[in-house]
């Protein structure tokens, strides 16, 4: 899968991110960017009482419309949820991790704080300083410290599709190649480290080859309409910004986080003509609308996406009205799910601020996203090439069989 | 829970109902024999005008070119040639079954796609020294005479060419010459025909091998044969695997027998053990499907039992039960048909003067043929059938016969548990994450491997409630109702005709199938297809759960082409009643009643195909098929 990436489209002057000033004694080779940030940071889960997925955490960081006082808001309302299957005690992830010689969820957290770096990405990156600085003397040893490690990431935030198939993806990239092909250990190590370091790489690119990908597909005058704030989406935007493209865009909002505002703040920079709907408006702009630009939190066996709360919706309405809708994700957002609807998935929970203070007696759905199906989504680009849904699965079983 | 994709074909506006052409004869082989259009080929006058013979006489040509002196054998003990190549003149495992007598029509269906693939890629693979291995299958006598004439005809060469020449023949005759070869043979026998009809046929055909270059195959025969021989034949076999492999891209699966061409069956019919009688009113959209009168055949059967000696008792048994619907569902059915061809390796020893691998191969042939004719093979068990022989094929010359057998044994063994009980342990595994606690789940007819899920659930305590869902005339969903039942599962149990009253408390079906195509299509039990579109209609996702060694590459549109006829009488009892209206259905004119076993569900209505591999859309089974097939067949 990561061979066939279509990198050949990025030039070599995206460099892997240089971390390589040492500073933080734990990785020893490859530290995080910015030691300063790291002690702004260091649990993103303070307060274990009061459950977010610490996906959302990071998001808001990165996006950082709302932060602190929002993440205020959310922890008060969050406080009483009963489900908090989001939440992993830190203290047993702790011990997971102390057992394990590396603190893989700190150098993690440290890779995490770089706005730019996806989840996944950051992930890999801390994967590969365990090996790194593992001590395993058998190939064995070093799979099975890598395996606690990723596991412990996983379960740190199980709604984080993108975490969960990083660390996937990794291990299976990793570790496809059995042991015997190395005779000694020490060369298959520095085999891994330098697949670990390819795997960062073409992860980090991947979004740049996205939006060189999607460039024939953005053509003069058109209108995009764009829900959620999607890092690869804007790539994609702003690529064709820079590449001349007249085209006008739609935010929508994005509640209840407002993802919208801070796309269409992004997209204003670019002086890229930009229009601010409400959610429900939807369908009501869809005729003036050429083609629909998604992102996605996860891309599923079946080929549909998980993605922000209205994806759904406005994947039906564009399907109605014959409009394609273009979903843009780096493969290492393809995970091993298989949702069967709506509600067969990990909830991931969301609070939501409604300005008003809501009767004890009224529910509110928190869920914070959907999955749309297949047969709804026209292309997806992927740093794979521009695929079919119906490709996602064959990719995953050649990747994960 | 939708339909996968929105737009594939679902109603196809013209269907090919019965016969079909195979398009142009394919090249099948490198040594390119298959030149041979079907106007010179001496069987293309008996042929129905819609049939395009392909080439598989270029396969008689091809062995005879490249020296397999076997595809004359038949022709060595006064068979009519002219019969074998007609009956089984299209399909290569026709032409390689055609000399068994106890090879019956009803074969055919289940023979169709897998078992005559197997056969030609088989054939391709050591180059057609099958041919050899199968004919024997005759029966006693028939064994006898070939051997006999096989071992004259080549005794001496086997002696002197090999040993002058060590190095593969192959790589010797180019392809010139080997056409240059045949088509001097070929005008032999033409004029030979046309002389004398069939009988100097026979007496051209045995005369063409005998001035071939023979014996290039023949040590391989022998075991025992010369050590030196066997030596240098190994890399030349190897060699000989490479180009087939190539060429089987090209081919065109063969077509099946189709039931309605009446010279065939007759022919056909000459050979087979078990008596079959045609049924009366026979249904006119499905005449190329035998059809025949039921339940007359287990008594014939059994009161044969001792005058079939070329049938093991363990086959016998297992045909018996196949017969009288003991074994029905399809992993029981392929694993009692393992266990016994097991038992057949046991007691198998390899006659004098032959090699373990092609006289094994026949006697597994003649077994499976007479398990046809009880009952037509699945494609599962065609899949193992297959398997079974890459295995026997793969067998080192250099090994004994008890190594070999051992070796044979615990192949099979491992398939069993691989592919079927590991695999349905996976199965269960993922299946049991799509039931939640609220589940209604609806199930039809009976499935081992939803048997296992819905148990396995329970035992996790999920709280879920199932639907039995059943059809006349087998109801099978009584027995897995039973079972349920018993260990405290709520049910609810009802008919086909209630499925959209009841669908809507649905959450999710659960189906097993008997096989699933590589369009995504799923070949089950006759009904599936009726609740997986009621449950598409209720938005009610379904899952299909198989395990992946029933996967098959044949795509297949509708239910009329291939599939198996039930018994009719079955359909017009209706039990409890005392008077049935369609009693003497039979004698009347114009009334045909069609008892199904199988059809075909779209892929658009299914949602999820669950296999050992893991969950996956319908659209992806191509890449189960091109990723695992092979795997199948090697282990």
């Amino acid at each position: 899968m990561w061979r066939r990436s279509a990198s050949f489209v990025l030039d070599n002057n995206n460099r892997f991110l240089q971390g390589d000033t040492v500073t933080n004694p734990e990785s020893r080779l490859l530290s995080p960017p910015s030691s300063s940030m790291a002690e702004t940071l260091q649990n993103p889960n303070p307060d274990p009482t009061h459950p977010i997925s610490p996906y959302y955490q990071t998001r808001a960081a990165h996006h950082g419309v709302v932060t602190s006082d929002w993440l205020a808001q959310a922890q008060a309302a969050a406080g009483g949820d009963p489900d908090t299957r989001s939440y992993e005690p830190e203290s047993s992830l702790k011990s997971a991790a102390s057992e394990n010689s590396f603190p893989v969820i700190d150098e993690f957290n440290n890779w995490r704080k770089q706005p730019d770096l996806a989840e996944a990405v950051a992930a890999i990156r801390a994967l590969a300083s365990v090996i790194r600085s593992s001590e395993a003397t058998t190939m064995m040893e070093l799979q099975n410290e890598l395996k606690t490690a990723s596991d412990s990431l996983k379960s740190w935030d199980m709604t984080s599709i993108s975490l969960t198939a990083g660390c996937d993806l990794f291990m299976r990239y990793v570790t496809r190649t059995s042991a015997v092909e190395y005779e000694d250990f020490d060369s298959a190590k520095s085999r891994f480290l330098e697949r670990a370091e390819k795997f960062g790489e073409i992860s980090y690119k991947a979004r740049k080859i996205i939006a060189m990908l999607s460039q024939d597909f953005i053509f003069d005058g058109c209108t995009i309409l764009v829900h959620g704030f999607s890092r690869v989406v804007l790539e994609i935007l702003k690529t064709a910004a820079e590449n001349k493209k007249h085209f006008r865009v739609l935010c929508t909002e994005g509640r209840p986080d407002r993802t919208g505002l801070r796309l269409s703040n992004e997209l204003a920079k670019l002086d890229v003509p930009v229009k601010l709907l409400i959610d429900s408006a939807v369908a009501y702009s869809m005729d003036e609308i050429d083609m629909v630009f998604v992102g996605a939190d996860g891309v599923v066996e079946s080929g549909g996406i998980i993605n922000m709360m209205g994806t759904y919706q406005i994947a039906l309405v564009a399907k109605s009205m014959d409009k394609p809708l273009y979903v843009a994700a780096e493969s290492y957002k393809f995970a091993r799910l298989y949702p069967l609807n709506q509600k067969d998935m990990v909830p991931a929970l969301k609070p939501i601020d409604f300005g008003v203070p809501i009767p004890s007696k009224v529910e509110v759905e928190t869920s914070a996203r959907d999955y749309t199906p297949p047969q709804y989504l026209t292309l997806l680009f992927t740093d794979l090439g521009v695929l079919t849904p119906s490709v996602v699965s064959d990719e995953l079983i050649q990747l994960y069989l | 829970m939708d339909p996968r994709r929105p737009s594939r074909v679902i109603d196809p506006k013209v269907r090919k109902v019965g016969f079909f052409t195979p398009g142009p004869p394919p090249d099948r082989t490198q040594s390119g024999p298959a030149a041979t259009t079907p106007t010179q080929s001496p069987v293309s006058n008996t042929l129905s005008p819609v049939m395009i013979p392909p080439a598989r006489h270029a396969s008689d040509n091809l062995s005879r070119a490249v020296g397999m002196p076997v595809p004359a054998a038949p022709q060595l003990h006064g068979h009519p040639p002219v019969d074998s190549l007609q009956v089984g003149s299209y399909t290569l495992s026709d032409s390689v079954l055609s000399a068994s007598p106890t090879r019956s029509p009803s074969s055919r269906v289940g023979l169709d796609g897998e078992f005559s693939e197997d056969s030609v890629n088989w054939m391709k693979r050591n180059n057609s020294g099958r041919f050899s291995v199968v004919l024997p299958t005759g029966g006693p006598d028939m064994t006898q005479s070939i051997e006999a004439s096989i071992d004259e005809n080549t005794g001496d060469h086997v002696a002197e060419l090999p040993l002058k020449n060590p190095k593969p023949l192959k790589a010797k005759t180019t392809k010139a010459e080997r056409r240059a070869l045949q088509e001097a043979q070929r005008a032999a026998k033409a004029t030979a025909k046309g002389g004398e009809g069939n009988k100097s046929v026979a007496t051209s055909a045995t005369s063409a091998p005998a001035q071939t270059s023979k014996p290039v195959r023949q040590p391989n025969q022998k075991k025992e044969g010369p050590v030196l021989v066997s030596s240098t034949l190994v890399p030349e076999k190897k060699g000989s695997e490479k180009p087939p492999e190539k060429d089987r891209k090209k081919e065109v699966p063969p077509p099946r027998m189709q039931f309605d061409d009446k010279n065939r069956v007759e022919k056909a019919k000459k050979r087979s053990v078990v008596k079959q009688t045609e049924a009366r009113n026979r249904v006119e959209l499905f005449r190329h499907l035998p059809q025949y009168e039921r339940g007359n055949q287990l008594s014939d059967l059994e009161s044969k039992f001792f005058q079939l000696d070329h049938v093991h008792p363990a086959v016998y048994k297992v045909g018996l039960q196949f017969l009288s619907g003991d074994i029905m569902w399809s992993n029981a059915r392929c694993t009692a048909m393992l266990q016994a061809f097991q038992k057949v390796i046991e007691d198998y020893s390899t006659p004098p003067e032959k090699t373990l691998t092609r006289d094994l191969t026949a006697k597994i042939n003649s077994s499976v043929s007479f398990l046809i004719e009880c009952r037509p093979l699945s494609i599962s068990m065609g899949n193992a059938i297959r398997f079974l022989k890459a295995r026997i094929t793969k067998i080192p010359l250099t090994q004994t016969e008890s190594e070999a057998k051992t070796s044979l044994s615990s192949d099979i063994d491992r398939y069993i548990n691989e592919k079927i009980l590991l695999a349905d342990k996976v199965i269960v595994g993922h299946a049991v994450t799509k039931i939640r606690d609220g589940d209604v789940l609806l199930t039809y007819g009976s499935s081992s491997l939803i048997e296992m899920i819905l148990l396995h659930a329970h035992e996790l305590r999920r709280q879920f409630r199932v639907v039995i869902v059943d059809s006349r005339p087998n109801h099978e969903g009584r027995v897995l109702l039973r079972k349920l039942v018993e260990k405290g599962l709520s049910c609810t149990y009802t008919h086909i005709n209630a499925v959209s009253y009841i669908m809507h408390e649905v959450t999710r079906v659960f189906l097993g199938a008997a096989s699933v195509l590589s369009n995504g299509t799923i070949y089950s039990t006759v009904g599936t297809a009726c609740i997986a579109m009621v449950a598409h209609a209720y938005h009610v996702p379904v899952l299909v759960c198989c395990e992946s060694y029933k996967f098959h590459e044949r795509v297949q549109l509708d239910s009329i082409c291939s599939n198996e006829l039930g018994d009719p009488d079955v359909i017009a009892k209706v039990p409890g009643r005392r008077d049935n209206c369609l009693d003497d259905w039979a004698s009347k004119e114009g009334l045909q009643l069609l008892n199904l076993a199988y059809d075909v569900t779209p892929a658009d209505y299914v949602s999820m195909i669950v296999t050992e591999h893991g969950m996956i859309p319908p659209t992806s089974v191509p890449v189960i098929v091109r990723e695992y097939g092979r795997e199948h067949i090697l282990i």
